[in-house]
This record gives C-alpha cells, sequence and structure tokens, in this order.
C-alpha cells in the first residue's frame, strides 16, 4: 500500500521522541573518557628523563624541544623541555618511543590560550600534571587510575558497556 | 518548448551539501544540468609531499587525515605496504585485531554515508541523528582501545601500537547484540519510504562498462553489479579465513548504492562475530625498529577501505623515509564520471547523486 | 469579548461608526498578537519537539525549558548587521519580508476563534483564505528576483511553479465541503460540522488532500523545494540577514499556523468538540487543534526526505488532481441521495483507501522491480 511506508517512519520517528535524548548536557555532564584517552596535557617525570630526545625524534612535526647540558656524574640535566601544543597532532609517538616511560599522555582536552605562545608547555608544567593517560602505558594502569581517581573510567566504560545492559533488561 | 539561456551556478565549493569543498561548476537550462565540471583542489594539503620527509613509522598518523571518516582503513593501509617494503610479518592477533578494527571502522563510515545521505535527501531531522547514534558507539570503542576518536594511530607497520584493553571484548560484543536490531529498525524507516525510493530509484545510474571503466571502486562498483571485493578477490590480513558475502546491486542507482553499504553494514557484523570468536592470544606487534629502513624497491598495497580500494605506493632508496609516497584515493578515483552522472539530471539529483557517492574531500584532495 | 466590552460602555455615547472602528481595531491587534505570540510558541516547539525526535534535548539553556529561546533568537537575529547585497533591487529586496507577511496574518482574519470571534465574519470565508493563500507566492518571487542570486531565483522559480499546481488540488478539495455545507461561510461550515460530524470524517480524502496540498504551499519538507536547504542554500531567503530574515522565519511560522487554524477549522470541527466535553471554552478546544496540527507538521518535517520538483508537480497534477476531481463528484452524489452521516462516512473512507490505492498502483507499475532486488546472491550464481 502506497504511503505506509512514509507512515512506518513517522511512526519509528515517534518512538524515538519518548526515549531519553543520547546527547549530553556537557558543562554540566561530562563524557566519562577512556583510561587510554590522548588528551594534550602531556606529563613528564623529570626523574626518569634521561634527555635522549628520541621522542623529539619521533614527533612528526617537531613539537619537543629538548636542550640538555651534560653534568659531571654521566647524566644530563635537562635545561629546556617545551612541547608546542599548537602543534601537536596528538598521535601519541612521542609516548610510545619513549624507553624510559618518562612522557605520558594527558587526560584532559579543555585546554585553551588566548596567545599562541601560551600553547607552549613548558618543563615545570608538564612535569607537575595531577592526570595521566593510561595511553600506551598500560603497566602503569593502575598506578595511572588511582592517581586520577577514575577508576571506574578506566576498567569499565560507560559509554559502551550500557547497551549490553540494556540487552539484558530485554 | 521554452527553453531559457543556459546559465552557471557554482555549487560550492561553500555549500551545505558538498561533502566539504567540493565546487561543481554546473550549467543549467532551468533545473537541468547541461554541463558540469568538477573543481577540485581546495582541501590540497601536500599529504604525499609531507610523508616524503617523514620515517615510516610517523607517516601513519598523517595517514589519519586524509580519509578522516575511515582512519583505520587508512591505517592498516599504508601499514601493509610498509610490511610488503620491509619484509616485516605481523603476528597473527594483530593481523586479527587489525580485521576487526577495519570492519568496525566499515561499519562506522557507512552509517556516516547513510546518515549524510540522507540530510542530502532533505531529511534533516531524524534518521540521520540516529544513525551518528550508532556511529558513536565504535567511535566509543576506538576510544577505549587506542585513545581517539577520528585519527586513531593505531594500526602500525609490525602489528598494532598496544593490545586491546581487557574491556575491549565485552564492549564489541554488547554492540554487535544490540546494532543489528536498530538497524533493522532504520531499514523499515528508510528503504521502504516511497519518497526516499522516488528519490533514489534510477537516479544516477551507471552501467557496469562505465563503472569499470572509469575505474570506480567499493560500494559505487558492487552497486553497478560488478562482483569485486578485495577481501575475497585478493584477500589480505586474514580475510580468507571468514565467511561472508559481497552484496551487489542491480542497476547501479542511487538506491542500489544505498543498500549495498546497508547489505554491507551486516557483512561486517557477520566478520566481525567470527573474528571475536577466532582471535587468537599472543603478541601484538613485532619488535620493528622506531626508524625503518627497508631495502631499496618498491611495493604496492591495496586494501578495500568503505569507500573503495585504497591503495598505497611506496618506493625506497634504503633510507629512513620513502622516496615516493603515493597514493590511490577511492574517493578521487569514484568522482570520475561525474560528467556521466550528472548531465541531463536535475539540480536535486546533483546532490544526492554527489551523497550517494560517499566522498571524503580529505581523501581526494589529499 | 472586549467588543462586546466596547459596544455595551460606549453604545448611546459615542456614534456608531467610532464604535465600529474602535471594535475592528481591538479585533485586528487581538488577532495580530495571538499571531506573533503563536509563532514565537511555535519555534519554541518545533526546535524542542525535533530536537527530541532527534534524541537530542531540543533548547533548555534559556529560561526554564529553554522558553524563552524564541526571543533569544529573535534578538540574536535583529541584532545582525543588515547586509544589502552589491547588484540587488533594492526596492523589491526590501519590500519582499515587509509583504510576505500580509498573507500569513490576513488568513486569521476569517477563521472563527469561537462561536461568533472571527474578525471577518464574511460569506465568502473560503474564497478569501483560497485567494489570500495565493497571494503568498508573491513576495516569495520578489525576494527570489530582487536578491540577484541564482539560487534565490531558482527557489522562487520553483515557488511559482509549485504554488500554483498545488493551488488547485487545494481549492477543489474545499469544493466537497463546501457542497455538503451549502455556505462559503467559515462559521457555517464549523456549525455543520458540530451538527454532523467532523469533515475529516465525512471527506477523509478531502481532508488528506488538503493536509498535502497546504503543507506543499508551506514549504515544509516532504515539500520545501524552494527552500531546499541542501540543495539550494536556502533558496528565495539566501541572501537576506538580520531583520529581514527574521520576517522570513517568523513569517514561515505564522504561515503555518494560520494553515493549522484553517485545517482544524475546515476539517476537525473549529471550536466544536462534538456531542461531550462541552464544558471547556471553545477557544480553547480550537487552540488545542491548532497546536496538535502544528505539531504534526513538525512531525512530518523531522522524518522525510523532500521531493524532487518534477516528481512533485507529477504528484500534484497526476495524483492529487484527479482524486479531488473525483472526490467531488462523489461528495456531490452522496450529498444528493441525503444519507446519514456514518453511511457517507463508510461510503467516503473505503472509496478513499481503493481510490488511493488503484490510482498509485495505476502510477508506479514501473516501480515495482525495486522489490525484486536481491543483493545477497546465492554463491552458485556468482
Amino acid at each position: 500500500m502506497v504511503g505506509s511506508g512514509i507512515l512506518g517512519g513517522l511512526i519509528t520517528v515517534l518512538r524515538h521522541v519518548l526515549q531519553k535524548p543520547y546527547t549530553r548536557q556537557y558543562p554540566e555532564e561530562a563524557v566519562p573518557l577512556k583510561g587510554r584517552f590522548r588528551g594534550y596535557d602531556f606529563a613528564w617525570s623529570e626523574e626518569r628523563c634521561t634527555g635522549c630526545a628520541t621522542c623529539a625524534k619521533a614527533c612528526p612535526h617537531g613539537c619537543i624541544d629538548i636542550v640538555t647540558d651534560p653534568l659531571p656524574n654521566g647524566r644530563y640535566n635537562i635545561d629546556v623541555f617545551d612541547i608546542d601544543i599548537g602543534k601537536c597532532m596528538v598521535c601519541g609517538l612521542c609516548v610510545e618511543v619513549c624507553p624510559y616511560d618518562a612522557l605520558f599522555m594527558g587526560a584532559d582536552f579543555a585546554l585553551a590560550s588566548e596567545r599562541r605562545w601560551d600553547m607552549v608547555q613548558h618543563k615545570q608544567d608538564i612535569g607537575s600534571r595531577e592526570r595521566l593517560s593510561a595511553y600506551f602505558r598500560p603497566a602503569f594502569g593502575n598506578e595511572i587510575a588511582v592517581r586520577n581517581e577514575l577508576r571506574g573510567d578506566y576498567t569499565t566504560s560507560k559509554g559502551v558497556a550500557k547497551p549490553a545492559a540494556e540487552e539484558k533488561k530485554a | 518548448m521554452v527553453t531559457a539561456n543556459p546559465f552557471l551556478v557554482n555549487m560550492g565549493p561553500q555549500h551545505p551539501s558538498t561533502h566539504g569543498v567540493l565546487r561543481l561548476r554546473l550549467v543549467l537550462d532551468g533545473e537541468k544540468v547541461l554541463n558540469v565540471e568538477p573543481v577540485l583542489g581546495y582541501l590540497h594539503s601536500s599529504k604525499e609531499k609531507l610523508q616524503e620527509e617523514h620515517t615510516y613509522l610517523q607517516t601513519v598518523p598523517i595517514t589519519d587525515r586524509m580519509d578522516y571518516l575511515a582512519a583505520m582503513s587508512n591505517n592498516l593501509g599504508v601499514a601493509l605496504a610498509i610490511e610488503k617494503l620491509a619484509g616485516i610479518e605481523a603476528p597473527e592477533r594483530a593481523q586479527y585485531l587489525r580485521v576487526i578494527m577495519a570492519e568496525l571502522q566499515r561499519v562506522a563510515s557507512h552509517c556516516f554515508a547513510q546518515a549524510v545521505f540522507l540530510q542530502d535527501l532533505g531529511a534533516w531531522g531524524g534518521p540521520l541523528m540516529y544513525f551518528l547514534r550508532e556511529r558513536e558507539q565504535v567511535l566509543d570503542i576506538f576510544e577505549m582501545v587506542c585513545g581517539a576518536r577520528l585519527t586513531y594511530n593505531y594500526i602500525r607497520p609490525g602489528g598494532v601500537s598496544q593490545d586491546v584493553p581487557p574491556e575491549f571484548l565485552p564492549a564489541v560484543h554488547g554492540f554487535l547484540a544490540t546494532f543489528p536490531k536498530k538497524l533493522d529498525e532504520y531499514e523499515g524507516l528508510l528503504t521502504k519510504n516511497e519518497i526516499l525510493r522516488a528519490r533514489t530509484v534510477g537516479v544516477g545510474v551507471i552501467s557496469r562498462e562505465l563503472a569499470l571503466s572509469a575505474g570506480f571502486s567499493g560500494p559505487m562498483l558492487r552497486g553497478s553489479g560488478v562482483d569485486w571485493d578485495l577481501r575475497k578477490q585478493d584477500p589480505y590480513c586474514v580475510y580468507d579465513r571468514f565467511a561472508f558475502d559481497v552484496p551487489l546491486g542491480h542497476v547501479g542507482d542511487c538506491y542500489d548504492r544505498f543498500m549495498v553499504r546497508f547489505y554491507e553494514i551486516r557483512e561486517s557484523l557477520r566478520i566481525l562475530h567470527q573474528a571475536l570468536e577466532q582471535l587468537p592470544p599472543g603478541e601484538w606487534k613485532t619488535p620493528v625498529p622506531i626508524v625503518i629502513r627497508p631495502p631499496a624497491g618498491e611495493a604496492f598495497q591495496l586494501i578495500e577501505s568503505p569507500r573503495g580500494m585504497l591503495g598505497y605506493y611506496l618506493v625506497s632508496d634504503g633510507g629512513a623515509a620513502p622516496w615516493r609516497f603515493h597514493v590511490r584515493a577511492p574517493s578521487f578515483l569514484n568522482l570520475g564520471a561525474l560528467n556521466e552522472m550528472l548531465v541531463g539530471s536535475t539540480v536535486a539529483d546533483v546532490v544526492a547523486i554527489v551523497g550517494s557517492i560517499d566522498i571524503v574531500m580529505g581523501e581526494v584532495d589529499r | 469579548m472586549i467588543n462586546q466590552f466596547i459596544i455595551d460602555t460606549f453604545a448611546g455615547v459615542l456614534p456608531e461608526w467610532l464604535i465600529a472602528l474602535m471594535t475592528g481595531v481591538t479585533g485586528a491587534v487581538g488577532v495580530l498578537l495571538f499571531a506573533l505570540s503563536c509563532a514565537l510558541a511555535a519555534i519554541w516547539i518545533e526546535r524542542k519537539l525535533i530536537g527530541r525526535m532527534q534524541i537530542r534535548y531540543g533548547p533548555n539553556r534559556v529560561g526554564p525549558k529553554g522558553l524563552l529561546q524564541p526571543i533569544a533568537d529573535a534578538i540574536k537575529v535583529i541584532g545582525k548587521e543588515a547586509i544589502t547585497p552589491f547588484g540587488v533591487d533594492k526596492v523589491v529586496y526590501a519590500a519582499a519580508p515587509l509583504v510576505i507577511f500580509i498573507p500569513a496574518l490576513l488568513t486569521f482574519a476569517v477563521v472563527p476563534f469561537a462561536p461568533g470571534a472571527a474578525l471577518l465574519n464574511v460569506d465568502i470565508g473560503v474564497l478569501f483564505v483560497v485567494a489570500v493563500g495565493a497571494l503568498g507566492v508573491m513576495p516569495i518571487f520578489m525576494a527570489g528576483w530582487a536578491s540577484n542570486n541564482k539560487y534565490s531565483l531558482m527557489g522562487a522559480m520553483r515557488a511559482i511553479a509549485q504554488t500554483v499546481s498545488y493551488e488547485i488540488p487545494l481549492v477543489l478539495s474545499l469544493v466537497g465541503l463546501v457542497l455538503m455545507a451549502g455556505s462559503f461561510k467559515m462559521e457555517d461550515l464549523v456549525l455543520y460540522q458540530i451538527e454532523n460530524g467532523w469533515f475529516l470524517l465525512l471527506q477523509p480524502l478531502a481532508a488528506l488532500i488538503f493536509f498535502i496540498a497546504a503543507s506543499a504551499e508551506l514549504n515544509r519538507t516532504p515539500t520545501d523545494i524552494m527552500e531546499g536547504e541542501s540543495e539550494l542554500a536556502a533558496g528565495y531567503h539566501t541572501e537576506y540577514s538580520g531583520f529581514k530574515f527574521s520576517l522570513f522565519y517568523a513569517t514561515e511560522y505564522t504561515h503555518v499556523f494560520a494553515v493549522s487554524a484553517l485545517i482544524s477549522t475546515l476539517f476537525l470541527g473549529g471550536w466544536g468538540t462534538g456531542p461531550v466535553l462541552d464544558q471547556v471554552p471553545a477557544i480553547i478546544w480550537f487552540i488545542a487543534k491548532t497546536y496538535l496540527l502544528f505539531c504534526v507538521f513538525v512531525w512530518t518535517r523531522a522524518t522525510l526526505p523532500r521531493l524532487r520538483i518534477d516528481q512533485l508537480m507529477a504528484f500534484a497534477w497526476k495524483f492529487l488532481l484527479p482524486l479531488s476531481l473525483v472526490n467531488i463528484m462523489l461528495v456531490a452524489v452522496l450529498v444528493e441521495l441525503n444519507l446519514p452521516g456514518i453511511v457517507v462516512f463508510a461510503v467516503n473512507a473505503v472509496l478513499a483507501v481503493v481510490l488511493i490505492k488503484g490510482w498509485a498502483g495505476l502510477l508506479s507499475a514501473r516501480g515495482a522491480t525495486v522489490e525484486q532486488r536481491v543483493y545477497i546472491r546465492p554463491a552458485a550464481a556468482q
């Protein structure tokens, strides 16, 4: 019968009116980030870093700027460790190649600045980050989860686990 | 018969339904299209040349930015090409994970293609958002695996960047359990709709011969009834271990392409079921140096991306960066027969046909 | 009510012509305020309802439940720079948004809100509505022509073709009502419905044709080809901005409301409630029906894709026009036989289904192959 397709479509749409909206009220209600979320706010451990600059070489866009100074004990003092997140495309290669697990992706994304030079993160910024991402650092998973107080987010991901729960109900 | 003076209309680069910055110079007689001339290059960002300045590992995140709706497929293509060039063998678990990711990506990409096609037809309300909601579930899974929702940088030469987290398998199973029902519902909502049929049946017909001679691939080619799917014809990864069908169209009109995408989503779900079942334990990456220096030579790898045959052609001179990096972009080649498809149709059909091609301008212009 | 008060107070004190003028002005202002407030409410309802249909929240930031959103919208739109593009026909360009508001508003003039509460209780209400409705295309053409934009011009061309075509089934579907009620007066039509049952039931075919034709005149999806966002950017009002655009925007909603009010008057019994529920004031019933119809318009808009211009024209001339002609003959016969309402309803409903099915089958004999397309072919056939 002509029109039945249109009518069926109308009814399908009407059924969706009664469903709970899928969108989130963003500033009040944030999406739970996954544990491996790759964020811009890199975290860095000065103790572990040897200044080998592998990360700087791996970066496709050359965002990382490292200046080192030899110390008498054979190690290097890291004078400058800058990441220009204005250039960064969050590929995560710097974190992956680090042989000493000294660099971490961030767990946040809501960063904005009014000046381009404010986008360069310096040694003291990235050295004192509280929140870390578990990206490519599975061995640190629990430690990161504790630090982030995001254990729930890390072990189960609410966004995707939800349909499975609905399935059981139905 | 009244004839008007033909007049020229620039459709794009700023236009609601040119999928980014495609520009069509249409010569119109009233509503009828007399001639069409596509103008490309508005999104050209020199990605191929850029790759020649980067090490092989660094090329992977840049391929994310080409076909940004199917970044996993791009990663897979370039990773396979580099492996071919350097003689690297990826472990079996990695092969399975690659298949799973590629098929999830196909589901997401086709969902988006259907949503945008409907948007182009003028159904700007519900259907679009329903498809996007389903795509969102796949993106959540990808975020869980590799930390990003659009530019994944996950599949690498030698395997995948990291193993999937423990919550990955339940999440995919949950998705596979709920999605088919939703898909049935949307198919009922859309494919039986008389208006949608009126707009798509018999519109933008590409004959079998034209599709072959224009170098079409993917749903464009299969919509015209040519049985050509690289997953069957030239299996890469472990696609030869799965049972699945290749949906084929009959006439080659927009409706066929629309339906072929629907069925391909279902076939992808079938592959996903099998791949999850067979997923072996073990290593997910063979050790590969950070700077790969393949021996001098060349390699060409074709894969079946959601948009068609995606090819990567690499030439190495033995150095750390590819000497030549070329991409066979399916979106670009699928635009090849625009004149034959559009001339004689109306302005409204132009939008429907371009929508049914499912182009991504990032890939067309590279 | 206010008019009655005026008449009661000033009768004998002031000359009669002054009283007539005062009642006229208050009525006109009342209708204007009603139309504008409806347009504001309509913006909220549509945005909220479409939001829910798209599994979104819809506006919920400005005011409780986003109720002040239309006002925020209005402030935003009016605050924008009014750009007059190069090469426009300045007078026509400026006049079009002012003119376009008039037909939408004039429709309200003859709609009876309650017993005796029509601003103009003319004897030819139905004809007036048809005439005013046809006027609506002229400002659209003015806007499209004056904008010096090819998209606008194409939108205007489409608008004319479409409106002229759909005017015919629109008028013909009303003929049946007039035949039955024996009057062109809106109030008589409502009274007839209160006595004999709604025209929606008595003449379902006419109601369907009127609904489709009216939605085409309103350029709502599935028939919004003259705006056609994904094809023509925004059609005839592509080049408008600021306050001028806000007039187009408000007119769209006022027009939908005018047509909803018309349909509820002509087919849903106007203020009448049927045999029960007489306690609620008549005007509440009327407004409730109007808003319900508006929601139906929103509903179709959120669901359906858009038709192509040639298909839309073919639908008007090949489908709606013959059916409305058949409907007139049918109604004439039924009126002549003088059957009771229930029989008329039964006969008309059955015939409507049969006619639609038969005619559609006749037209789409070629399209049957779509069902036979099989996409997954058996392995042997490959």
